[in-house]
């Protein structure tokens, strides 16, 4: 059993049963998740024409949702979340230009790229204060990006890295015109890993994580190991960040040097922000609202919308984001219960 | 060689003057202040308005652009920032990358993309020899400048009775606000003395760092270094820090142009790693 479970049994007298069951129940499927994945599906028949904002969409979402994992669920202030973006984005594209080019193979390479870079870089973010963290983070995705520009051999340097086909999906499904394919694609990816996400926050591992955000100290003194425990879910979410940078190339067939730009880092906080932390599908919501958000910004201010971004999240801080959050509270029972024994 | 390490000791000197406001927001009052860059850059901008619009002499610009960016850096800090120091820092990076955002998009919009180009006094530019190296004479005069401005510095926080109600202020706020001293104005005095440095930095860098709307963006990590690296409870260390940041950096571009931002980022993480609180950093405390 859990260690957190194990730690509440010491404090008071608690079955062991009796905290199963709180997991069990606190990890139920609810109703609002069945709607998001059934509207994600119904919108390929009934959208087919919006089939590459969607895609765009999904990639943010798989983006947002990793990105949750660090943020809202280990608490770490990331400002170079884009770096393993970025990663799993060149990786896809240079696999699938001289090696292999089917989606998958390439999918999983990237992640497993990006999840390196993840394990190796998690041992920098375990030390010192929010602001040494936010240093690191932002230090090491500057540095990727500045590897890509100066590597322009490999890369394509500025000019981004073209002049690459992707094979059918598993041999079977090819990207076609409309993107439809391509849309279904990474949606099962986004499907897939946020049913993992969603694993790995509710099991008691995600509950230890959360305990360590509140407090370290006192997950400490309960005996979590916290250092082994941020060690693995940075490495997750490196994989799932990775995921979606390889999406993003292989949909569109070209990776620019933007995709370790400092903006994609902060953007995907203002998605999550958006959403809502700590809960994943803050993620989705959030990528769907800056997605609708920002083109229709990039249509009446073609050049400026990057002001509109940064007067929402001077608003959204100054509102406070849990008020923000708290639209929940209004949904019909069951979810507004959950929400309240959640927090 | 020497003239790199002159060229080098003059931007460090600048990094310094720019970036020595976000000590003591970031480091004395713990705030994430990722927008600093923005105040640099409006003092930035009030120098080329004033000098290529109107015509004015480049002395009068750099005071302008202090009260100017002094000026912003108040207001803001009376509406805006004193209502997040007690917020997490998650917010106060967001407040500031949303800052940062719109004084970008701003500056685009008011004065275009393009790069801002000032036109110095006869005598400040070319160069001067001197015992056989090569030096320009706008560098000498900003290392001049600057560490006036760093000694100005130590002796107001060491010798004056505002220095040390700021060092009181922020080694223990409850306690200082129970020996009378009005904690909140001496923040916000001290916010807008460092934002008027950064404006003050930024209208004398146009020269030498350049000027376009991404500025905030560009620089924001050597402010951080320099806080980073330098520590945040005295002066000096910092100073230090911006010195061997802007030597580093002059001698990287010019060496190994290729590998040039890789050195400052690497030196960085390294630092970060074997001294997460700073490299002259006072033992305990804080």
């Amino acid at each position: 059993m859990s260690v957190v479970a194990d730690g509440s049994r010491a404090l008071a007298p608690m079955p062991d049963d009796a905290a199963r069951s709180q997991i069990r129940r606190r990890s139920r499927i609810r109703l609002y998740e069945l709607v998001i994945w059934f509207l994600a599906v119904a919108a390929i028949i009934v959208l087919p024409s919006k089939m590459l904002i969607l895609t765009e969409i999904a990639i943010l979402a798989l983006f947002a949702v990793s990105l949750d994992l660090v943020l809202g669920f280990a608490g770490i202030v990331s400002l170079g979340h884009t770096a393993f973006f970025g990663l799993g984005a060149y990786v896809a594209g240079l696999f699938a230009r001289h090696y292999f080019a089917e989606p998958v193979a390439g999918l999983i390479l990237a992640g497993a790229a990006s999840g390196l870079l993840g394990f190796a870089t998690s041992f920098l973010v375990l030390r010192g204060s929010d602001l040494t963290r936010l240093m690191t983070t932002l230090g090491i995705a500057l540095m990727l990006g500045e590897l890509a520009n100066q590597m322009g051999w490999l890369t394509g340097g500025a000019d981004g890295l073209s002049g690459f086909s992707l094979d059918p999906i598993l041999g079977l499904f090819e990207f076609d015109l409309w993107g439809r394919n391509g849309y279904i694609y990474c949606l099962a990816v986004l499907f897939t890993s946020t049913m993992i996400a969603r694993r790995i926050a509710y099991s008691p591992f995600g509950l230890s994580l959360k305990a360590i955000k509140t407090n370290p100290m006192r997950a400490a003194m309960v005996g979590v190991p916290a250092r082994r425990r941020i060690i693995i879910v940075y490495t997750v979410a490196a994989v799932m960040a990775g995921f979606s940078g390889a999406l993003l190339t292989q949909t569109t067939s070209f990776v620019s040097p933007d995709v370790l730009a400092f903006h994609r880092s902060a953007d995907v906080l203002l998605v999550l922000v958006i959403g809502g932390t700590g809960y994943l599908y803050g993620g989705i919501l959030g990528a769907i609202g800056f997605t609708l958000l920002r083109d229709w910004l990039s249509v009446v201010t073609p050049q400026y919308w990057m002001f509109w971004i940064g007067l929402l999240l001077i608003i959204l801080v100054l509102v406070g984001r849990d008020r923000l959050a708290g639209w929940m509270q209004y949904l019909p029972g069951r979810l507004a219960q959950s929400r309240s024994s959640r927090s | 060689m020497l003239t790199i390490l002159f060229d080098g000791i003059a931007y460090g000197m600048l990094l310094f003057i720019l970036a020595c406001g976000l000590t003591i927001t970031l480091g004395l009052m713990n705030f994430i202040n990722l927008a600093h860059g923005a105040f640099a850059m409006t003092g930035g901008y009030v120098t080329v308005v004033m000098m290529n619009r109107y015509g004015l002499s480049f002395y009068w610009c750099l005071p302008a652009a202090f009260f100017v960016s002094a000026a912003l850096g108040a207001i803001l800090e009376r509406t805006l920032y004193r209502r997040l120091y007690q917020a997490s820092h998650l917010d106060q990076v967001l407040f500031s990358v949303g800052l940062v955002f719109m004084a970008v998009a701003a500056a685009d919009y008011v004065m275009g993309g393009q790069q801002q180009l000032i036109q110095l006094p006869p005598e400040l530019s070319g160069r001067t020899e001197i015992i056989g190296i090569g030096i320009g004479r706008y560098r000498l005069f900003t290392i001049v400048v600057c560490a006036f401005l760093a000694m100005g510095l130590q002796l107001i926080l060491s010798k004056t009775r505002f220095g040390s109600r700021l060092r009181a202020a922020v080694d223990d706020r409850r306690v200082a606000m129970g020996l009378g001293i009005n904690v909140p104005v001496v923040f916000a005095l001290t916010f807008a003395f460092g934002s008027g440095l950064a404006g003050l930095g930024g209208a004398m860098g146009a020269e030498i760092l350049g000027l376009d709307p991404n500025f905030p963006l560009k620089f924001m990590i050597y402010f951080l270094i320099v806080v980073a690296v330098g520590g945040t409870s005295t002066v000096s260390g910092p100073f230090l820090a911006a010195i061997l940041l802007g030597i580093a950096d002059v001698a990287g571009k010019y060496y190994v142009p290729a590998i040039g931002p890789f050195v400052i980022y690497g030196l960085m993480i390294l630092m970060l790693i074997v001294r997460p609180n700073g490299l002259f950093a006072r033992g305990g405390a804080r």
